[in-house]
């Protein structure tokens, strides 16, 4: 997971009798790949250690067949999806009331601040003594990995919006709600779409901290249970599944910046 | 089209009630005295442009009759709706051209808002620019559309807070044709700030200079337009007004001050 998440590549034109750099680019992973796959083949990698590509594509065709690894995938989903629900309107939530007045400021932004600091994760033997053992506890951690980059970048995206929109909204006549619709959450957008970019990563990583513990279902508990019984191909294809879906996320949120952000190419 | 441009108060017996009525006004920032017993009246349908070097208070009168901001003492009544121009468009990025427009009105359907904005586009010569976003616009353009968003609600009083003078000069001629027609047309009040002598003399039916926090001088121009800026009786009320604003050039020197630029003062 990176900390500053890009708003928008730059593409360099391709130069003409240059070799094509995705072609380039794509030799040193095939080639470790290769190498992989030759030391298991030849015993020098173990099976019990790590199994080899091959293997692991064969787990998850297995996986895939016998129907484990959807199920998988829709509890670890769903986890994502209400632990970020969550965290989302509480983040966002909070943003927007300390974002809109000094009061709410004062009394939102430094807990905010001080709980920022500490590491989320540290959290989970507390939300089991709170939450138990079920789904409660991980959408709870989700949601507070979620909610503070959430919650920073909005914050700074409404303090963020130029006076003078706001001015000029008043100036028009528009109402408190109305300058909320028109002018403050529209430009505090960009910031929070960074921050939505930066809080489903968190929501990944959490939902693999979180499906280490105490789990019956989904990706994580596919992974441990494969681990304990020495299936290293399955647990590698776990894993690919965790980087598909962060991927996929990502895209998503990409193609939502290209079109609520227009705006900013017309 | 001369007779058509000129003000229509000239016709009105004098007992209409002002468009504008202030008095005693005064707005401090600190010890800074901004504002300071100002007495202004404007009539219905009458241009007045107010000129003042910078920092003598003219966006502070403008925001205090335009209601975002509220004076220390002292009064600031407007009959009708006021609506405001700056000089930086303000077009909310976020919203296309049209949707920008129709916020200036708080009545009607979603359906009535959008036709009326589109209409004043045609006004403002922006037909084709109605569903585009505002940073794809020229400076001149945003400032047509800004222009329609002030209309857009058939205001009693428009004020115009320096709206030209980010323009280049062949574009802020053809905005001042503009605002004459839409005048004429909408027969509002019209407050221009400018600290372009010319283009005071050029549109008003009255310029006031703002000095020391209240009104020092007020020159009546009651000449047709469209009006020549070599036109003998101009070349006199520019070296009088250069001379209230306290700029002596040889170029404001060399200009006779005659007897009628003396009459004017009142
Ligand atoms: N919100 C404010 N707080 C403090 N000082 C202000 C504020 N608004 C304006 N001023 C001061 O009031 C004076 C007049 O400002 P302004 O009305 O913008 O002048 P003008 O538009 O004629 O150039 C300036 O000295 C400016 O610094
Ligand atoms: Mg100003």
């Amino acid at each position: 997971m990176s900390l500053t998440a890009p708003l928008a590549r730059t593409r360099r034109p391709r130069r003409p009798g240059q070799p094509r750099r995705a072609w380039r680019r794509a030799i040193s992973p095939l080639a470790l790949l290769a190498v992989w796959q030759l030391a298991s083949s030849t015993g020098v990698l173990p099976r019990e250690k790590l199994d080899s590509p091959l293997n692991v594509l064969d787990s998850l065709v297995g996986l895939w067949t016998d129907g484990r690894l959807l199920d998988a995938i829709q509890v670890s989903v769903t986890r994502v999806l209400v632990g970020f629900a969550l965290g989302a309107v509480v983040g966002v939530g909070l943003a927007v009331v300390a974002g809109l007045s000094r009061i709410g400021e004062d009394v939102v932004d430094a807990p905010m601040q001080m709980l920022r600091t500490l590491p989320h994760f540290g959290l989970l033997p507390l939300f089991i003594l709170w939450f138990g053992i079920d789904e409660a506890p991980k959408y709870a951690l989700i949601a507070l990995g979620v909610a503070f980059p959430l919650y920073v970048n909005t914050f700074a995206g409404i303090r963020g919006v130029d006076p003078k929109y706001l001015d000029a909204a008043r100036a028009f006549g528009l109402g408190w709600t109305e300058r909320l619709r028109h002018v403050v959450l529209p430009g505090a957008l960009p910031s929070t779409l960074v921050g939505l970019r930066l809080s489903l990563g968190v929501a990944w990583l959490t939902l693999i901290v979180a499906e280490q513990i105490n789990t019956t279902a989904g990706i994580g508990y596919l992974v441990s249970d494969a681990a304990g019984f020495g299936r290293t191909g399955e647990v590698v294809a776990g894993l690919l599944i965790y980087s598909v879906l962060g991927l996929l996320t990502d895209a998503l949120v990409r193609i939502l910046e290209r079109k609520a952000l227009a705006w900013r190419l017309g | 089209m001369a007779t058509r441009l000129n003000a229509p108060h000239a016709l009105r017996p004098p007992t209409v009630p002002p468009t504008v009525q202030v008095r005693g006004l005064r707005r401090a920032f600190g010890d800074t005295v901004v504002l300071d017993d100002l007495d202004l009246d404007v009539a219905p349908g009458e241009l007045v442009a107010l000129l003042g070097r910078s920092g003598s208070g003219k966006s502070t009168l403008l925001r205090l009759l335009a209601g975002l901001d509220a004076p220390d003492a002292g009064t600031a009544e407007v009959d009708g709706v006021t609506s405001v121009a700056f000089q930086e468009p303000r077009l909310l990025p976020w919203r296309r051209v049209a949707q920008n427009v129709a916020l200036g009105l708080r009545t009607g359907s979603r359906r009535e808002r959008d036709e009326r904005a589109r209409q004043l586009l045609g006004e403002v010569g922006l037909t084709e620019k109605a569903d585009v976003w505002p940073v794809t616009l020229s400076g001149g353009q945003a400032q047509r559309a800004s222009l329609a968003r002030a209309l857009v609600s058939e205001p009693g009083l428009l004020l115009l807070d320096e709206p030209f003078s980010a323009l280049d000069a062949l574009t802020r001629i053809e905005m001042h044709d503009l605002l004459l027609r839409v005048w004429a047309r909408h027969r509002a009040s019209v407050l221009l700030v400018t600290h372009d002598v010319d283009e005071a003399l050029l549109l008003a039916d009255r310029v006031i200079v703002l000095d020391q926090g209240s009104v020092a001088h007020s020159l009546r121009l009651d000449l047709p337009r469209p009006r020549a800026l070599h036109d003998p009786r101009l070349v006199a009320h520019r070296a009088t007004l250069l001379d209230q604003l306290g700029v002596r050039t040889a170029h404001a020197a060399a200009s006779p001050t005659t007897d009628t630029a003396q009459e004017a003062v009142s």
